[in-house]
C-alpha cells in the first residue's frame, strides 16, 4: 500500500479521502488543515473589531464582505479536514482548549484603521503566497478548497492596498499612520511563513509528501521581492535597515525576524492570544442554545416525517 | 450525529454554473435540515454569482466506488475499442462525418 501511495505521489496524482494513506500523512493533514481553518476563523476577530468604526460606508461594506469570506474559508477548510475522519466538534474543541494553534499573526492587535489596510495588503498578501502553492497540494479536498480560496483572496489583498493608498497619499497625519502600521506589521508578516528551513523539521516531510511544494524560506523571499516595490510606490519605508537588492541573487537581502518573539507568540504569550481565544470560546458557548434548538427541531421534524 | 454533537449533519453541494450545464460537486457543509442546507450552500458557495442552481444531498446518501476496486470495476470498458468512433474506417471520399 505504501508503494502504491508513493507511486501516486510520484505521478503527481491527488490523494482522495477513500485512498489508502500513511497514518502520519493523515495526521499531518488534519493538523495543518484544521489549523489553517482556525486561522481563518480567528482572523475574523482583528478585522471585525473595525467594522463599526470603518471611516465610510464603502469601507464598511467591503470589510464586512471580507470578514464573511474569511468565515467561508474557515468552513471550506473544516469540511476538508473532516474528509480525513475527524469531526467538527473535535477540531473546534482542540482550538478552544488551546491544543490546536492558529496563525501567530492574529495575536497582534489592530490599533488603527491603517492596520486594517496592512492586514489586507501584507497579511493577506503573505497568505496568498502560501495558498497559491497549496493549490497544488497532494490531498484533493485541500487542494480544491485552496483553489476556491485563492480566487477570493485576491480581492482581499487589492482592497487592502487600495486602503493603504488612500492613507499614504492623504494628509501627513494619514501617511504617518500608515507608516506606523507598516512598522508594526512588517516583521510579524515575515514570521507568518514559519521558522527558517533548517529549524522546520515538519516542513521537510511535508515537502516529501507534496503537501507543501515550496519551503518557508523560498516563500518568504518571494514575498519580500514582490512587496518592496509596492511599498516604494506608496512612499513608505519598510522597517529593515538590511533590506537591499542583491544583483547576484536577483533577489532582496533582508534582515532576520525576531525569532524569540515568534516563539513567544506561538507559545501563547503574544499581545492578544488570551483575548482572541476568549472571544472565540465566548462566541461558541453563547451559540450553544442555537445549535441545541436547531438539533431539537431537526429531530422533531424527522419524527413527524417518519410518522406520516 | 451523535447525542452530544451539536454541529448538524454533513451535506454535499452541487452547483450548476449556468443554465443548461451539468451540476458539479463544489464542496460540503454542515446544516440541520434541507432548507438550512440550501441556504447555507447559497451563502457559502455562491457569494459571487458562481451558480444559477444548487443541489444539496446528505453525505450519507452518496454511494461511491472504492479506489481499491478501481481496476476490476472499470475493466469491462477496457477491451471495447469498438465503442469509439476512431475504431471505424470511413472512405476518404466521404467528407464531414
Amino acid at each position: 500500500m505504501e508503494e502504491w501511495f508513493d507511486a501516486k505521489l510520484q505521478k503527481n496524482e491527488m490523494i482522495e479521502p477513500k485512498d489508502w494513506m500513511p497514518d502520519n500523512y493523515r495526521k499531518h493533514l488534519i493538523r495543518q488543515i484544521s489549523q489553517h481553518a482556525h486561522s481563518e476563523i480567528i482572523g475574523m476577530l482583528p478585522e471585525g473589531n473595525w467594522i463599526t468604526r470603518a471611516p465610510s460606508l464603502r469601507a464598511k461594506i467591503v470589510l464586512m464582505a471580507k470578514v464573511q469570506d474569511e468565515g467561508g474559508h474557515g468552513l471550506y477548510l473544516y469540511t476538508a479536514a473532516e474528509t480525513l475522519g475527524t469531526s467538527r466538534e473535535e477540531v473546534l474543541d482542540a482550538l478552544h482548549t488551546g491544543k490546536a494553534k492558529y496563525s501567530s499573526i492574529f495575536n497582534y492587535p489592530t490599533l488603527t484603521w491603517a492596520d486594517i489596510g496592512m492586514v489586507g495588503w501584507l497579511v493577506d498578501g503573505a497568505a496568498i503566497m502560501n495558498q497559491v502553492m497549496l493549490q497544488r497540494t497532494s490531498y484533493g479536498p485541500y487542494s480544491r478548497a485552496m483553489v476556491r480560496i485563492c480566487k477570493e483572496e485576491s480581492f482581499h489583498q487589492r482592497q487592502g492596498y487600495e486602503s493603504v493608498c488612500h492613507l499614504a497619499f492623504g494628509t501627513p497625519e494619514q501617511k504617518a499612520m500608515a507608516q506606523d502600521a507598516l512598522n508594526r506589521w512588517w516583521w510579524p508578516t515575515l514570521m507568518m511563513f514559519g521558522p527558517t528551513d533548517d529549524k522546520s523539521p515538519n516542513s521537510a516531510q511535508a515537502i516529501k509528501w507534496k503537501i507543501k511544494r515550496e519551503s518557508n524560506d523560498q516563500l518568504r523571499q518571494r514575498f519580500v521581492n514582490q512587496t518592496v516595490s509596492q511599498a516604494e510606490y506608496l512612499g513608505l519605508t519598510i522597517p529593515d535597515p538590511d533590506l537591499k537588492w542583491n544583483e547576484e541573487r536577483q533577489a532582496y537581502d533582508f534582515g532576520t525576524p525576531n525569532w524569540d518573539e515568534f516563539a513567544a507568540v506561538v507559545a501563547g504569550n503574544g499581545p492578544c492570544n488570551k483575548e482572541r481565544l476568549a472571544a472565540r470560546v465566548k462566541a461558541h458557548n453563547e451559540g450553544e442554545w442555537v445549535r441545541a434548538a436547531a438539533t431539537a427541531y431537526a429531530l422533531k421534524k424527522n419524527e413527524v416525517m417518519s410518522a406520516a | 450525529m451523535s447525542n452530544n454533537d451539536t454541529q448538524g449533519t454533513l451535506w454535499e453541494v452541487f452547483l450548476q454554473r449556468k443554465p443548461g450545464q451539468p451540476f458539479v460537486h463544489c464542496g460540503s457543509l454542515h446544516a440541520f435540515d434541507k432548507e438550512m442546507a440550501l441556504q447555507n450552500a447559497r451563502d457559502l458557495y455562491t457569494r459571487r454569482g458562481e451558480g444559477t442552481a444548487i443541489w444539496v444531498v446528505p453525505s450519507t446518501a452518496i454511494v461511491s466506488s472504492s479506489p481499491e476496486d478501481l481496476g476490476p470495476f472499470f475493466e469491462p470498458a477496457n477491451d471495447k475499442v469498438y465503442r469509439h468512433p476512431t475504431f471505424y474506417q470511413i472512405p476518404d471520399a466521404v467528407k464531414h462525418m
